[in-house]
């Protein structure tokens, strides 16, 4: 009997690869809709796999269609299933998933399921057109409605925004392990110079460490460039059967996913408050793949928060718990492109824009296809994606094919 | 603060959002194992038990985290403030996020011992903390 937790009879996900990515234009106040960023980007895609809109059978979205919250998810997969006319064998859309690339996760297991042969997935904002409308994009309480779920424990105390959330976490590791902002700033400024090497970026401008110290504070001990920027933006990719993609030339395989929790589910009750699900679903991922860390070419790790990029690093195994502000401190040679370990190297969410989780995917797909002009990390054939913060996490680890 | 959205109470929660009306800060606990915890449901997650319910504690805790918010996320609302989670002393395993009242910003440290005071809103006795102030018993 297997007694590995992680392991079941087979690695399933090898069943099925990334055969097609797309990205609509990316910016800050587009005034688009939601669905023609969508169609957009799907259109991309499908285009990119050498499919047509007739082989697509499969459609997946995360979080799904919200209303409640402006510019988080303006379009679900009944408004592109009915927009594109899809004939669907399968399909998907909700966020009760392993962070947001939940999405993808659901699309693999349906292609490696016999379900379809061709999901398309994707994930749309317009974060920042909602900013510029009438309220917040994405504060929860502002409706004056009572509030249920999980938000109940935090949003009544003022904690309002992630950034309370994850400003308590980074707090702790502050406390704990001695980690300076100098420190934590590595990493949007590493992101920032990422950023000026991709026309699709949207700050592109250099950032100076003053710059980010004198920079106002948002929620102690975050400031303003450690918070990632609110746009509006559409990803897609396409998940095939191995056996069905049309070009296996700029196939991204799948290696191993990462989707466990088995941690509490909320951003207060873990026990130890300087880890995050990063740490549960890494352990996952590693557990079912030969490859290891020494392997991995290029990493494309959220960034929503400057802080969340530590605990995926950390969670990894690129350095010792605790240690991250020594390690940070070799900063371009570390995780520069063309350093030790190139990090976000379209800019992250920091510099690039909220696409929150999809940006890295279509990033790391850009890389090992040899696609990342201007910023193309020499010979990647590993990757290592991870999304979410706090009590949600995935994270999978994709080679090119060879 | 003007800015004050509330919960939605349910027959789980109704003693931890509105155990203030006594002063007492409620936390669930198990009758068969006396396992602790936090969010209320109606199941222990250690034995699964559903013979559960709140009991009192003395509304001490210490803080684990915090941080100072700056940002007026409403154009309502009052900044700077400091969020926190802290764990219950008498509970063990079970953390609360809060907002800290009565103490200086500068002043909130990692294992500060707070004390529960209840901000009462509508029907609901929002769960605060401040620090102890008189000196605290030996444990």
């Amino acid at each position: 009997m297997n007694t590995n937790r992680y392991l079941g009879q087979r690695i399933g996900e090898r069943d099925a690869v990334i055969s097609g990515i797309g990205r609509s234009v990316v910016g800050r106040k587009l005034g688009r809709t939601g669905l023609s960023l969508t169609v957009e980007s799907a259109l991309r895609a499908i285009e990119d796999a050498g499919l047509s809109r007739d082989d697509i059978d499969g459609l997946s979205t995360y979080p799904g269609m919200m209303n409640a919250s402006p510019g988080m998810s303006p379009c679900g997969v009944t408004d592109v299933q009915d927009a594109l006319r899809l004939k669907l064998n399968w399909f998907s859309g909700g966020g009760e998933t392993p962070a947001q690339l939940g999405a993808v996760f659901n699309a693999v297991a349906a292609v490696a399921a016999g379900l379809a042969n061709h999901v398309l997935v994707f994930r749309t904002v317009t974060e920042s057109s909602a900013q510029t409308a009438h309220r917040r994009a994405s504060v929860v309480g502002s409706g004056g409605d009572r509030i249920g779920g999980p938000m109940q424990w935090m949003v009544p105390f003022h904690a309002v925004s992630a950034a309370n959330w994850v400003g308590i976490y980074a707090q702790r590791y502050m406390h704990d392990y001695g980690l300076s902002r100098e420190q934590l700033g590595q990493i949007p400024l590493n992101q920032r110079r990422h950023a000026a090497r991709y026309d699709e970026a949207i700050f592109r401008e250099p950032l100076s460490m003053d710059d980010y110290l004198g920079a106002r504070m948002v929620s102690w001990p975050l400031g303003l460039y450690d918070c990632d920027i609110p746009c509006d933006g559409s990803c897609a990719l396409v998940v095939s059967r191995a056996d069905a993609a049309p070009d296996l030339k700029q196939v991204v395989r799948i290696d191993a996913i990462g989707s466990a929790l088995t941690g509490r589910n909320s951003w207060d009750q873990r026990a130890d408050l300087t880890e995050t699900a990063a740490h549960d679903c890494t352990k996952m991922m590693w557990a079912r793949t030969d490859l290891t860390i020494d392997d991995v070419d290029t990493v494309q790790l959220y960034d929503g928060f400057s802080f969340l990029t530590i605990t995926w690093l950390e969670a990894l195994g690129f350095f010792p718990k605790g240690e991250a502000g020594p390690w940070l401190e070799a900063g371009e040679s570390r995780i520069g492109i063309g350093g030790e370990v190139p990090l976000n190297t379209n800019g992250g969410q920091l510099s690039g824009g909220r696409l929150h989780g999809y940006g890295y995917l279509y990033e790391a797909c850009a890389q090992l296809r040899g696609d990342a002009t201007g910023r193309q990390v020499e010979g990647a054939e590993v990757a290592v994606v991870g999304a979410g913060g706090g009590p949600l996490g995935g994270c999978m680890i994709l080679t090119k094919d060879r | 603060m003007s800015f004050q959205p509330l919960p939605d109470v349910t027959d789980d929660s109704a003693a931890f959002w509105q155990g203030g009306v006594d002063g007492v800060l409620r936390i669930h606990r198990c009758r068969q194992c006396s396992t602790w915890f936090h969010p209320p449901t109606p199941v222990c997650p250690e034995c699964l038990s559903m013979d559960v319910g709140p009991e009192a504690t003395s509304g001490r805790a210490t803080v684990q985290g915090f941080s100072v918010n700056m940002q007026p996320w409403a154009p309502d609302m009052e900044v700077p403030y400091v969020v926190a989670v802290v764990s219950v002393t008498d509970a063990p395993g079970v953390q609360l996020t809060t907002r800290l009242v009565d103490v200086s910003p500068d002043a909130v440290t990692v294992g500060m011992l707070v004390e529960v005071i209840f901000q009462h809103v509508d029907d609901i006795y929002l769960p605060l903390f401040r620090p102890v102030i008189e000196p605290s018993e030996a444990s």
